[in-house]
């Protein structure tokens, strides 16, 4: 009997330490990000960091460029995303009949499920050809390309939570709708839609969250040129992101050096936008479950 | 015009908006499927590649793979589980739980690329682990973990609480409910996650990039301290790497790695279904 009280203690005490591993690890990767990427701003002039050149082989490391492709590409996507998303998810919930939503569903669990990398070859045979013909640009390889590619894999994150969202609006609201005499259509958009509002703002927020740190297939389809994306047409360029470049670039440093350190301080940026991003969006969530779904 | 007609003409608006969210998914299975099924023979599963890559067969890109999802499963599975257990089970609405929510959320939406730099940081460097199944398995596992501890939870908690009372009414421990009729209930939401996330782990190439991929390794790997080829790197390698590369070996791989991909989401999903409809409570 008193062996297994001991071994209960001791399965219950390790299950306790398995549950505090994550925070753990949340620290242990930010700590090891700092540790290696810190010495940069000893080693680099900080006017030079944040300046508006990348070429590391000549001592120039400016993200400027590097954060502005992001913050063009994923922004671009969202932007296309948060439309076609919402409508989809409202089409889902209040619109489609039961076989169209059985289609629906798992189609969309396909596509959160196919690697990125396959998106990534498929952007490269068929849509940057694409986007050469019909945009008349000099290459395929543009930022609107990776935008295109980064909605459809923004797309299944945002569906899932504006979905969820909307399922949260309490069926009264619904029910005082149409019993006002207003159509479900007319219930969707000024009722259920504005009700479930700041649900559908997380839902973007998780969306965008995912499509920064996306690498392999933005790395794949926006031609990695490491410029200042500020011109009008600068959608119809090529790109360089901060995941592309530490992706393209790591296999090549020599462990230690300031290219290697300057990495890692992009790997901080990245690690730091999406830790705000995730951290709006779950209190969001966690605020809206206490008073019963998420809204 | 009439506000009937207004509906009318919405609905057909956010259903042509879901036709083209699901369009091109097809597109996308459909084109690789078709261009990539006549690559794939006996040969091309089970040799090694030739000729810088473009002919022979993938087998070292297979093996890897799973040589990977194996040891991300050996680590993932039980720190996932486990912390599902106690956040279901023991946690109590404290300010540290809260912390542990908060904590999964923020693994769950770090950057591919970012564990990548971590797992070259800690296991390949500081714990000089080197390039190494071991060091990819590591790190793609800790990128698996939130997803595993989350839907494993929502498994938990939905079994009801009287069956915890009668175990408990019986005489049994916490921890003999727990493992005797808990999760034996809750396991096929387990399952269900846990192949999620592997699943999620198969396709990932940013993580191993530089902690445990190869370009080009002409014998299969024997120990975990081995670096190795694995299908998703295999494929960015051949697509970007390797100028002249046939599009057949291309595609085909691309369709591997897919049919992999897919055959574990319908497993999960099949898994799901079947046991939900035979639950009794």
């Amino acid at each position: 009997m008193h062996n297994s009280r001991w071994s209960e203690f001791a399965v219950e005490s390790l299950i306790r330490v398995l549950g505090f591993s994550t925070v753990g690890l949340v620290a242990l990767i930010f700590v090891f990000l700092l540790r290696e990427g810190l010495p940069v701003l000893s080693e680099v002039a900080l006017p030079n960091f944040l300046g508006r050149a990348w070429y590391p082989t000549f001592g120039s490391f400016g993200i400027l460029p590097l954060v502005l492709g992001s913050v063009l590409v994923t922004v671009t996507a969202i932007a296309i995303a948060l439309p076609l998303g919402l409508a989809t998810a409202v089409f889902v919930r209040e619109v489609a009949p039961g076989w169209a939503r059985e289609i629906l569903k798992p189609m969309i669990e396909v596509l959160a499920g196919i690697p990125s990398v396959v998106l990534g070859f498929f952007g490269m045979t068929m849509v940057a050809p694409w986007v050469r013909q019909t945009l008349g640009t000099a290459t395929g390889l543009t930022a609107i390309t990776g935008s295109l590619i980064l909605t459809y894999m923004a797309l299944p994150t945002l569906i899932s939570v504006a979905e969820d969202a909307l399922d949260a609006v309490p069926k009264s609201y619904r029910d005082a709708g149409l019993a006002m005499g207003a159509t479900q259509w007319q219930t969707i958009w000024r009722v259920i839609v504005p009700a479930a509002r700041s649900g559908i703002v997380t839902a973007a927020m998780l969306a965008m969250g995912r499509a920064i740190g996306e690498t392999m297939a933005v790395m794949m389809v926006t031609g990695n040129a490491a410029r200042m994306p500020t011109e009008w047409d600068a959608l119809l360029r090529p790109v360089r992101t901060m995941t592309a470049t530490v992706a393209a670039e790591m296999g090549e440093v020599a462990k230690g050096s300031t290219h290697y350190h300057a990495l890692f301080a992009i790997g901080i940026v990245l690690f730091v936008i999406t830790f705000a991003i995730n951290m709006t969006a779950a209190r969001a969530i966690f605020a809206k479950r206490r008073r019963g779904g998420l809204r | 015009m009439n506000r009937h007609r207004i509906q009318r003409l919405g609905f057909v608006l956010v259903g042509c908006a879901s036709l083209l969210v699901t369009a091109p998914i097809l597109l996308v299975v459909a084109s690789i499927v078709v261009r990539g099924a006549s690559a794939i023979d006996w040969e091309f599963l089970s040799t090694m590649p030739s000729q810088g890559m473009k002919a022979g067969g993938i087998l070292p890109a297979i093996v890897g793979t799973l040589w990977l999802l194996g040891g991300t499963a050996l680590i993932c599975i039980p720190v996932g589980v486990g912390g599902a257990i106690y956040l279901a089970e023991y946690a109590r609405d404290t300010w540290f739980t809260r912390a542990i929510r908060l904590a999964i959320v923020n693994l769950a939406g770090i950057p591919s690329i970012v564990y990548g730099l971590f797992g070259l940081g800690l296991f390949v460097l500081f714990l000089r682990l080197g390039t190494s199944i071991l060091a990819a398995s590591l790190t793609l596992a800790i990128m698996t973990i939130p997803v595993i501890t989350s839907t494993s939870e929502e498994a938990i908690r939905a079994v009801p609480v009287e069956f915890r009372t009668v175990s408990a009414s019986l005489g049994g421990t916490r921890w003999q409910g727990i493992r005797r009729i808990v999760l034996p209930q809750a396991l096929p939401g387990i399952i269900t996650g846990i192949i999620l996330g592997l699943l999620r782990a198969a396709g990932e190439t940013a993580p191993i990039l530089f902690t445990g991929a190869a370009f080009f390794l002409p014998r299969l790997p024997r120990t975990l301290l081995d670096p190795t080829m694995a299908l998703p790197y295999h494929l960015y390698v051949i697509t970007t790497q390797v100028p002249g590369m046939p599009q057949q070996v291309q595609y085909g791989t691309a369709l591997i790695l897919l049919l992999l991909v897919l055959s574990l989401n319908v497993i999960a999903t099949v898994i799901r279904s079947y046991f939900r409809r035979r639950r009794q409570w």
